[in-house]
């Protein structure tokens, strides 16, 4: 699932881990300690600084490590993401129950 | 040719108009730039206001109960319902409803209870799985997916690309080859639940297209019952080619009704932006450019009521349907270049809807087979005999 998962190695969720972020859409995971993801989400074009802005928002959440990808098609490659973690692991991050509706099955 | 409206035909664009400019818009304010969807509570409540006001289901004909809306108005309707944001994909994110797939309504009687009446319900959605790896412009000829009978069933092995909506479809319209013949009669057209194993989406393909992404299919040892063969074996392709022709006028007029837009905001633009010490409005190179676009979007306008007069008057119009095809898809690419290029930079950002309608225009001119399948399709017609 190369190709589909974003598989690069999580890096700590930090205050100067974001900032040190290009302000530009994508999309990205966070994930706990254990590595678990516990939610998928992506910066659109409300963000006023992109990745920056919306991975900031998840300093709060309890998570302690990420993820991101650049990319202006952040909205297909999240649901894309979404679908291929449920494939993987049999449901959704614990922050996306909300986004169920959203999805369709991918079967990589 | 008279174009002018009917008086119904005015009330109902008209009402279509509100509903776009009061319901529609200032929702979209507080969504993604690339949203394709609205929020849940918010789709229903504006279904539940489509139905009271008599125009959900438009396409659906009138002996399967829908309003039975000739083309022209349909079209009329469409250049009025892609005006916003996500309009191009996602006309008023389809709270008008929909008809599903045109081939359907020649399925058996069985096949409509099970697939047809459920989609026009809005219990199920289908998609459609023509094109493969192997060519879409020319699928008589590209399709490779292979269809074996065993006994009662049939068992489909191959893989089509760039299928919209296939992850979320509860199913599938599959072209497959079922015969040695190499061309357009040995192909049947097959109904398969996507639930069945063997019916695999592999991956999402990432387009310029913000929402209804295409999807990767491939079936290993798919089985389907011999029960689901729609129409004819071996006479996939001449299933509902007249209602085919037909769905290409509203999606020409679609084109039509975002190129509007974008024009109606570079006039708007032009005339309030200053520029070396004057308006933009009062700048040659900026006027030609409003004209410019003003002959296409009339231009496109023309051909789609055109198209749409004459499947209402059942005449043949397979040539006047690809001609409003290419022109409306082709100009309304060139409408919304123009309009970015007048608005300058913010023209290029998210804070405008142009730069989505600029990505998302762009496939217009391939999907539903290219403009260069178009002028094929016109080429055959006006040379006939044996130029076909
Ligand atoms: C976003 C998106 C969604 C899609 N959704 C679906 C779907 O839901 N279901 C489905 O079945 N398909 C779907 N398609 C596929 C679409 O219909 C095909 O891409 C299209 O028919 C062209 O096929 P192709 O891409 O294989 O191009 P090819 O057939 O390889 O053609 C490539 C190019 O060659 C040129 N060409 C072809 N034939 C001729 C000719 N005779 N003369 C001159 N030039 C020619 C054209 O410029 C054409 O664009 C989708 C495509 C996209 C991009």
């Amino acid at each position: 699932m190369a190709a589909i998962d974003l598989d690069k190695p999580m890096v700590d969720l930090s205050a100067e881990a974001i900032a040190a972020l290009p302000a530009q859409l994508g999309v990205y995971e966070v994930a706990d300690a254990a590595g678990v993801v516990v939610h998928i989400g992506y910066a659109g074009g409300c963000e006023p600084f992109g990745l920056r802005t919306a991975l900031m928002r998840e300093l709060d959440s309890g998570a302690v490590q990420f993820r991101h990808e650049i990319t202006h098609g952040y909205m297909t490659r999240w649901h894309e993401l979404l679908m291929a973690h449920v494939a993987r692991t049999g449901s959704l991050p614990a922050f996306n129950t909300a986004d169920a509706h959203r999805i369709g099955t991918l079967s990589p | 040719m008279d174009h002018r409206m009917s008086e119904e035909q005015e009330l109902i664009v008209e009402t279509v108009r509100r509903f776009v400019a009061d319901e529609i818009v200032p929702l979209e304010a507080d969504l993604d730039p690339d949203a394709g969807a609205l929020h849940p509570a918010d789709h229903a409540r504006l279904v539940d206001k489509t139905k009271e006001m008599g125009f959900y289901g438009l396409d659906i004909p009138k002996e399967f109960g829908g309003p039975g809306i000739d083309v022209t108005t349909r079209a009329l309707m469409a250049i009025e319902m892609s005006q916003h944001r996500g309009g191009l994909y996602n006309p008023c994110y389809g709270t008008f409803g929909g008809a599903g797939l045109a081939q359907l309504y020649e399925a058996t009687d069985e096949q409509k209870q099970k697939y047809l009446y459920p989609t026009l319900k809005g219990e199920k959605t289908g998609c459609f799985a023509l094109t493969e790896p192997s060519g879409g412009s020319d699928p008589a000829r590209a399709i490779q997916t292979r269809g074996i009978q065993d006994g009662d069933e049939w068992v489909l092995n191959g893989s089509k690309l760039y299928i919209s909506g296939a992850d979320k479809a509860d199913f599938a319209l599959v072209f497959a080859r079922t015969s040695d013949d190499p061309g357009r009669n040995g192909v049947t057209a097959f109904i398969v639940d996507t639930d069945s194993p063997g019916f695999h989406v592999r991956r999402v393909v990432h387009t310029l297209r913000s929402t209804h992404y295409a999807t990767e299919l491939q079936f290993e040892e798919l089985r389907v019952p011999a029960s689901n063969i729609l129409g004819e074996l071996n006479r996939g392709f001449a299933i509902a080619n007249d209602r085919l022709s037909r769905q290409r006028i509203p999606y020409a007029a679609g084109c039509i009704g975002v190129a509007v837009v974008a024009q109606k905001m570079a006039i708007e633009w032009a005339k309030s932006r200053e520029s070396f010490g004057g308006l933009l409005a009062e700048k040659q190179a900026v006027q030609w450019m409003i004209v410019d676009n003003e002959i296409d979007i009339r231009h496109a306008t023309f051909l789609v009521l055109d198209a749409a007069q004459r499947a209402d008057r059942g005449e043949r119009f397979r040539t006047e349907a690809a001609m409003a095809k290419l022109i409306a898809s082709e100009g309304a690419g060139r409408v919304v270049d123009r309009a970015m290029q007048i608005h300058g930079g913010v023209g290029m950002t998210k804070d405008l809807p142009l730069e989505r309608w600029y990505r998302e225009l762009r496939i217009r001119r391939v999907g539903e087979g290219p403009s260069e399948v178009q002028r094929l399709i016109m080429a055959r017609e006006i040379l006939g005999g044996s130029f076909k």
